[in-house]
């Protein structure tokens, strides 16, 4: 086991210097050109270029730079006071990217830990009744829900929710955006983030149920099952204890990274539509001006994030089921 | 016909036997004729392939329609303008400051956009206007035909780098392999769509400028080749697990018994097995590129505005939806359709070339 942990930890290291350096290669190297130029401003003094080229960093060679853009990224976590060109900073607001980040986790997080139990609940429940039902109408149906709700594009779901259910000019029956954090009011809490939830687990709903519905049909024709039948166990002690239970565990798995994606910054989509003040929106408002800092910070935290909890997930599962160790 | 006689019994010779003994000829049926036999019977797919194709066809004839029937470029400003409808003289874009010469003041009124005029007003403005007086109907036509480009080429160039890849590693291999496979574990270790707007961001600065290669800000590009490369190892990982496994079978080791080598053993031996699940995400893969294209394009990540796309439609409609809602629903629910309809084929396309295949996307 502890072998397990040290070579899986290695392992972690190199996929985060190979992130880094992705990273890295897609701000800087890609764009190309030099960033001092569009942060002058029009019409700038030759001197202002060279001024910010050079307190920025832009003059020295490109594995310094790296190096320093990594040392800027990490101090930025550090809690302190920093001088200003130790830590990253957008282009356009000069505003600290970090901080900006942590202001927007509240808001992420309580999106994603509630859509994430939203949909584990609803994907399992869609998925068993599918699978029960299999060949009936309710199936049918369920089958049919499922694939429109994966045809859907997260936001032009969550613009059609907003319009019809939070916008209506008398009477909405939901509030419309805004976050209100949980120490205020746990109740405003909820009813605010309702539909963003709603929005955000539809589409894994589907999924879900889709891939637990195959997974317990196949596990269904399973020898074990025949016996568990045959010795006379109730129906829904087999379908609970035998079937659901085997098919679960591919589900935990999709479940662990998806997760992951969904907090480091994959909802980036739903929190723009409800303008859910979060990481995603954060990243998201930098696109339109092309102000890279912003952007990079998300993608370089939230692709961290996700390195190091699915190497958690791993020693997780590790633990509980002895066979996946040696791989 | 030669008629075999009973002591040299091959398989060749099972024809001639079933015309003797039952009066029916063994017709050889490829295993691509079954599959397209047992696909013909699924009305619901082929009704959805004729979806998608009823839409691509529209999309294509997007140039005809603006020329000859609504008159209008996708980028022609109308705002001003007034159009008959039922015979009844209706501006483009009513309200707004209205000037009055005889009180010589302006009058503000709420603007109003065109509804929809249906057929009313001889094929103008079908779906009605946004607030530069842009004729919808055409705008959605020519978005779509941008979001089809970048999701079937996507598709092509992810399939294509993904399935050589996947061959390269399940066929050779070692450091080959190990390489390979923590390239998809680096680009797997992001978030697909944050990596995407990455990307996509990152090449609308400047656009891209190295090994040869010139795409300026702005081009139709941008969104194909981002949504490509993030996802080749959706597809890659699931083909080369495939190859994994037929690479141990006994054909192969006839192949390099026989002296094949390997660009004959990935190209006419392991190819030919992993061709129909390649098609069966090729079809997939489609249909999750064009909601990546529209997600990105939403955030502006992808096609840039001038150019139309049904994502930036949405984006553009998004802040009329209280007072011209169609500028928002009409391309949400044309990618509804098409990837709804790319997704059902997909499906019945995946049980008919092999029921028991469980190749899916997973996100």
């Amino acid at each position: 086991m502890v072998a397990f942990i040290i070579r899986r930890l290695i392992g972690m290291v190199f996929v985060l210097f190979g992130v880094s350096v992705l990273v890295y290669i897609i701000f800087i190297l890609i764009p190309g050109g030099d960033p001092a130029e569009r942060m002058a401003g029009k019409n700038p003094l030759p001197q202002n270029i060279t001024n910010i080229r050079h307190q920025w960093g832009f003059d020295r060679p490109f594995y310094v730079q790296y190096v320093k853009l990594m040392e800027k990224a990490g101090t930025g976590l550090l809690p302190g006071k920093h001088s200003q060109y130790s830590i990253l900073r957008s282009f356009d607001t000069r505003q600290d990217v970090a901080a900006e980040i942590k202001k927007g986790i509240p808001a992420t997080l309580s999106l994603c830990v509630g859509a994430a139990m939203i949909w584990l609940f609803f994907g399992i429940l869609v998925g068993v009744v599918s699978a029960v039902k299999a060949g009936r109408l309710s199936d049918r149906l369920i089958t049919i829900l499922a694939l429109v709700g994966v045809s859907m594009p997260v936001f032009f779901l969550g613009i059609v929710l907003r319009y019809f259910l939070a916008e209506k000019p008398t009477n909405p029956p939901f509030p419309d955006g805004e976050y209100v954090p949980f120490s205020v009011s746990p109740t405003q809490w909820a009813y605010h983030l309702i539909l963003p939830w709603f929005c955000l687990s539809v589409l894994f709903i589907g999924f879900y149920g889709r891939v637990l519905r195959s997974n317990m049909l196949d596990t269904m024709s399973e020898d074990y099952v025949r016996t568990a039948r045959a010795k006379g166990l109730a129906p829904r002690q087999i379908l609970l204890r035998h079937v659901l239970r085997n098919s679960l565990i591919p589900i935990v798995t999709l479940f662990g990274l998806d997760f992951a994606a969904v907090i480091g910054g994959g909802a980036i989509l739903t929190e723009t539509v409800f303008d859910l003040k979060g990481v995603g929106w954060y990243a998201a408002q930098s696109v339109g001006s092309l102000d890279l800092p912003p952007i990079m910070g998300v993608t370089l935290y939230g692709a961290f994030f996700i390195v190091v909890f699915s190497a958690l997930v791993d020693f997780v599962y590790a633990f509980l089921d002895p066979r996946i160790r040696p791989t | 016909m030669v008629e075999p006689g009973a002591t040299d019994l091959t398989l060749d010779s099972a024809p001639y036997l079933a015309v003797d003994e039952h009066e029916v000829a063994i017709i050889g049926r490829s295993p691509w004729y079954l599959a397209w036999r047992r696909l013909r019977r699924n009305y619901v797919a082929l009704a959805s392939l004729g979806v998608f194709l009823l839409i691509v066809v529209c999309c294509s004839l997007a140039p005809v329609y603006a020329h000859h029937v609504a008159h209008s470029g996708p980028n022609d400003v109308h705002a001003g303008e007034h159009v008959r409808v039922s015979g009844k003289l209706r501006s483009v874009v009513g309200g707004g400051a209205v000037y009055d010469p005889k009180t010589n003041t302006f009058d503000v009124k709420p603007v109003i956009y065109l509804a929809p005029t249906w057929w009313h007003a001889n094929g103008r403005f079908v779906l009605g206007t946004d607030k530069l007086g842009h004729d919808e109907a055409v705008r959605l036509l020519y978005g779509g035909l941008n979001s089809l480009k970048i999701g079937i080429g996507s598709a092509f160039l992810c399939t294509f780098f993904a399935l050589v890849l996947a061959l390269l590693a399940g066929h050779f291999g070692g450091w080959v392999d190990w390489v390979i496979s923590r390239f998809f574990d680096l680009i797997w270790a992001f978030p697909v769509f944050l990596l995407a707007i990455a990307i996509g961001t990152a090449l609308q600065v400047n656009g891209f400028h190295h090994f040869g290669i010139n795409i300026v800000p702005g081009s139709l590009w941008i969104p194909t080749l981002v949504i490509s490369y993030v996802l080749i190892p959706y597809v890659g990982r699931p083909i080369r697990g495939q190859i994994l496994s037929l690479r141990e079978k006994e054909f192969i080791e006839a192949a390099v018994g026989q002296g094949a080598g390997p660009l004959r053993v990935m190209f006419s031996e392991l190819l030919p097995n992993v061709a129909s699940t390649v098609l069966v995400l090729f079809t997939l893969i489609i249909a999750n590129n064009i909601i990546t294209e529209a997600g990105l394009s939403f955030l502006g990540a992808g096609v840039r505005p001038p150019s139309p796309s049904w994502g930036n439609l949405i984006a553009s409609g998004q802040d009329q939806i209280q007072t011209a809602p169609w500028l928002c629903l009409a391309p949400g629910l044309a990618i509804v359709l098409t990837v709804l309809s790319l997704n059902v084929f997909g499906d019945g396309l995946r049980d008919a070339l092999d029921p028991r295949a469980k190749v899916r996307l997973e996100h």
